[in-house]
């Protein structure tokens, strides 16, 4: 068997084995209601951790994501409020926004050979003053397009909801696969995450590579901030610290080699449902408090660094042997 | 001829790496290039591929003038290289390593299956039945060679570049690699190798040239060399130039070290060697024939993983250097720039250094001990120095050396490893330095002295120690240590075929 594929196969695991542990206490959580709100709770988390899986890929590390999507929400409802623009062009200006955001980020760390995380630690500080620049206060969003998009949601059998946003997430998964996995700009992410000097002389193009990783972390982290804002349906700057912590731990609970190099797109979005699936459980269980969401993804982290770390070794013991 | 560079010139802030080198591969053959330590092959080999603009001459390929901007550029040409760390990628699949970059498409998408064949097309006529969709990291190194060989092939596909392959494979391993270096020899195709294994050169070359100082030396047909004529052409020395000798000048102090056993699977084969108090031991061998490793493995920065180190006391732990220099051990190594020197630190810091790490953090030389310390050894080792307080990196390669002499000789170490200590300085710094280690020795410290410089090793030893193939193979001693006697050691398995034969 490929090792590389082992986590994939361990997050899947995981996640079915703490949906059964889940559905033996409370028969009701296997319900299309539950994976209904599981889908659309945690959409934008799921959104901007498919981006984070391809800067993970490469070696990289993008913190801007959580400022980026908060910046988004003001953006949009700032626009919405004092403009007469509708809803999808401010969506559009703002897509633009966060990708040439992104991009410029991925152009910094390449010319000035800086480290991601530096880079893109000042660009989570500048995102979230822009955002404070903009207003203090939540802005509520009231555009009737935007009721529209709350309320499409196709009915699944047994009452669940498998809502718009839901299914801009599996989108935004299934497109992320392909990028990844299925082309030539997927193989170099990963040829750089192996070892950089080692993807220049197989004579990847690294400034060009670089720079679209972070763009479209970018372009995820603008729509995610798109879809934040119609599930919240305001813009507030203090919204969603810290998501980007919470997209890196998804991506690393997906499997996917913090160190760059391996991993799945895959695996990040049952590394995301994983996490939503501890809330669920908090929920249902009305006595726990939501710490133990952190506690127990602490743990998961954990288990996940020494199960990569073990599967190096072991690697490395093969090819001896 | 294939690839001609004519008159290659390349220089460096202070040096001529390459002067006025002429180089000629023929399509079909394979020719060894060699040379020691800074003798320039891998600045041809530099500028051969456009890792390094040059600053003269012509490179000829096919009989066209060409201009090797880049790596990616010179490929494009037909010049393709496989370096000793294979250059590709253990987390990607095999078929995505050859591929990469050229994967075939289907509606923008890659397409697995194409990819998969193309692969397999590469890898045809290299005998290798591997499974192409498994990560490049699961096979052994001399099957990543050959797979980094056929891409090189495949995307240059006139001249091949080996630099170094061996390496890191075993001797079957070799054999695999030598089959596919032969087919791609029948294909047309014109191969340089380079290689400190002469076995290997003589095994598989057609013709072999010589670099020495940057200069071409001799370039002949491999059938027509014996080793030790090889092995003067690579060490500059004739035998019958003999060098003077102070045998018996100094009397051997008592036994101060035994090391039975020595030894670290892979780096060097277990030796013996007893060290008397007021001795020099000189060490010859080729680059790569497990010298510098054996330094290593006797001051812990290579883990011994066989074998004792004992004193008159008892035996010593040589885990780490940390625990090395508590025993009284120091250690020169072969490259100032990266281990010896720290070039922004001033020639005070730098000869404080070892002493004030053996002190431990919590008690600092004084500042004023320092610079008198500093003093002293500018003086006494007449280090060209503005002074103290001046960055080592300024001052000139010689110097440099002294202030690393200096900082072990402040340590007063017993026992003191000297790794190239005349590599790359000028003749008069070369002459202090060897007067310097006679004078150490006479003060009762013991010194290990690697030097490619034989004459140098018959100047100062009083035995030598000769290494080859990662195993000490002889010992000379008193009036048997010549350069010609030094020569035939290293050179010792062709003169055996020879007898024979």
């Amino acid at each position: 068997m490929n090792l590389r594929r082992l986590p994939l196969y361990v997050t899947i695991a995981i996640f079915v084995l703490a949906f059964l542990l889940c559905w033996l206490q409370f028969p009701r959580i296997l319900s299309t209601r539950v994976v209904g709100n599981l889908l659309t709770d945690n959409a934008y988390l799921g959104i901007a951790a498919v981006g984070m899986t391809l800067v993970i890929l490469s070696g990289g590390i993008d913190l801007s994501v959580g400022s980026v999507i908060a910046f988004s929400g003001v953006f949009i409802a700032v626009l919405l409020r004092d403009t007469g623009m509708h809803p999808l062009a401010a969506f559009a200006l703002l897509l633009m926004v966060t990708t040439a955001f992104g991009a410029a980020q991925g152009a910094l760390i390449h010319g000035l050979a800086m480290p991601a995380f530096i880079v893109t630690l000042a660009g989570m500080f500048l995102a979230r003053g822009i955002a404070y620049l903009l207003t203090l206060d939540s802005i509520p969003i009231d555009h009737p397009f935007f009721e529209t998009l709350q309320r499409a949601y196709w009915l699944m059998p047994g009452k669940g909801r498998f809502t718009l946003l839901g299914a801009v997430m599996l989108l935004a998964v299934a497109g992320g696969m392909l990028l990844a996995h299925r082309t030539r700009f997927g193989t170099n992410v990963f040829a750089l995450g192996g070892g950089e000097a080692t993807a220049r002389m197989m004579g990847v193009p690294i400034g060009q590579t670089t720079v679209l990783i972070y763009a479209f972390s970018g372009f995820m982290a603008g729509l995610a901030g798109i879809v934040f804002a119609v599930y919240t349906a305001a813009g507030y700057p203090l919204a969603t610290v810290g998501v980007e912590l919470n997209a890196i731990a998804a991506v690393v609970i997906g499997g996917t080699l913090l160190s760059g190099g391996s991993g799945t797109v895959l695996g990040t979005l049952f590394g995301v449902l994983t996490m939503g699936l501890i809330q669920t459980y908090i929920v249902f269980d009305g006595t726990l408090s939501s710490w133990w969401t952190k506690i127990v993804i602490g743990l998961l982290l954990f288990l996940f660094i020494v199960l990569q770390k073990g599967l190096l070794t072991i690697g490395a013991a093969r090819r001896a042997a | 001829m294939l690839l001609h560079a004519r008159g290659l010139t390349k220089r460096f802030p202070g040096t001529v790496a390459l002067d006025n080198v002429e180089f000629g591969l023929a399509a079909g053959e394979v020719h060894a290039l060699l040379g020691e330590n800074g003798a320039g092959k891998s600045t041809l080999i530099k500028c051969l591929t456009g890792a390094y603009r040059r600053d003269g001459g012509e490179i000829l390929l096919d009989g066209r003038a060409v201009d090797p901007q880049s790596t990616a550029h010179a490929q494009e040409l037909g010049i393709g290289t496989v370096y000793q760390e294979v250059n590709l990628l253990p987390n990607l699949t095999v078929a995505e390593n050859l591929t990469l970059g050229r994967q075939p498409r289907r509606l923008g998408l890659v397409s697995r299956r194409a990819m998969r064949s193309l692969a397999r097309e590469m890898l045809d006529g290299y005998g290798l039945s591997i499974d192409v969709d498994r990560d490049l990291g699961a096979y052994s190194v001399a099957v990543q060679q050959i797979i980094a060989i056929a891409r090189a092939v495949h995307l240059s596909g006139k001249v091949l570049i080996l630099d170094e392959p061996t390496a890191s494979l075993d001797a079957r391993e070799v054999a695999l690699l030598f089959d596919v270096v032969r087919g791609l020899r029948e294909r047309g195709l014109g191969i340089v190798f380079v290689s400190h294994f002469l076995d290997q050169v003589f095994a598989i070359s057609d013709r072999i040239t010589v670099l020495r100082n940057g200069r071409h030396v001799a370039t002949t047909e491999a059938a027509s060399l014996d080793r030790v004529r090889l092995i003067n052409l690579m060490l500059g020395r004739e035998l019958a130039e003999e060098t003077s000798h102070n045998h018996g000048r100094r009397e051997a102090g008592a036994e101060l070290l035994r090391a039975e056993g020595l030894g670290r699977r892979g780096r060097i084969t277990p030796f013996d060697l007893t060290i008397r108090s007021g001795e020099v031991i000189g060490m010859a061998g080729l680059l790569g024939s497990g010298r510098t490793e054996t330094a290593e493995v006797l001051f812990g920065a290579t883990a011994p993983d066989s074998g004792t180190v004992r004193d008159a006391k008892g035996p010593l732990d040589l885990s780490t250097p940390a625990r090395a220099i508590a025993a009284g051990f120091g250690f020169a190594p072969e490259d100032r720039k990266t281990d010896g020197i720290i070039g922004d630190l001033t020639v005070r810091e730098n000869i404080a250094l070892a002493l004030q790490a053996h002190r431990g953090w919590a008690r600092p030389i004084p500042r004023a001990e320092q610079r008198r310390m500093a003093d002293e050894y500018i003086r006494r080792l007449d280090i060209r120095t503005p002074g103290a307080e001046k960055p080592v990196g300024l001052l000139s390669g010689g110097n440099q050396q002294k202030v690393i002499l200096a900082r072990w000789l402040a340590m007063n170490p017993r026992f003191l490893i000297l790794d190239e200590p005349t590599r790359g300085i000028d003749v008069g710094a070369h002459a202090e330095v060897l007067r310097l280690i006679n004078e150490m020795v006479s003060s009762g410290m013991s010194l290990l002295v690697i030097s490619s410089e034989l004459e140098e090793l018959v100047a100062v030893s009083d035995r030598v120690i000769v290494v080859r193939d990662r195993r000490h193979v002889a010992e000379l001693a008193g009036q048997a240590i010549t350069t010609e006697a030094i020569v035939n050691a290293i050179a010792a398995p062709e003169a055996k075929q020879e007898a024979r034969a």
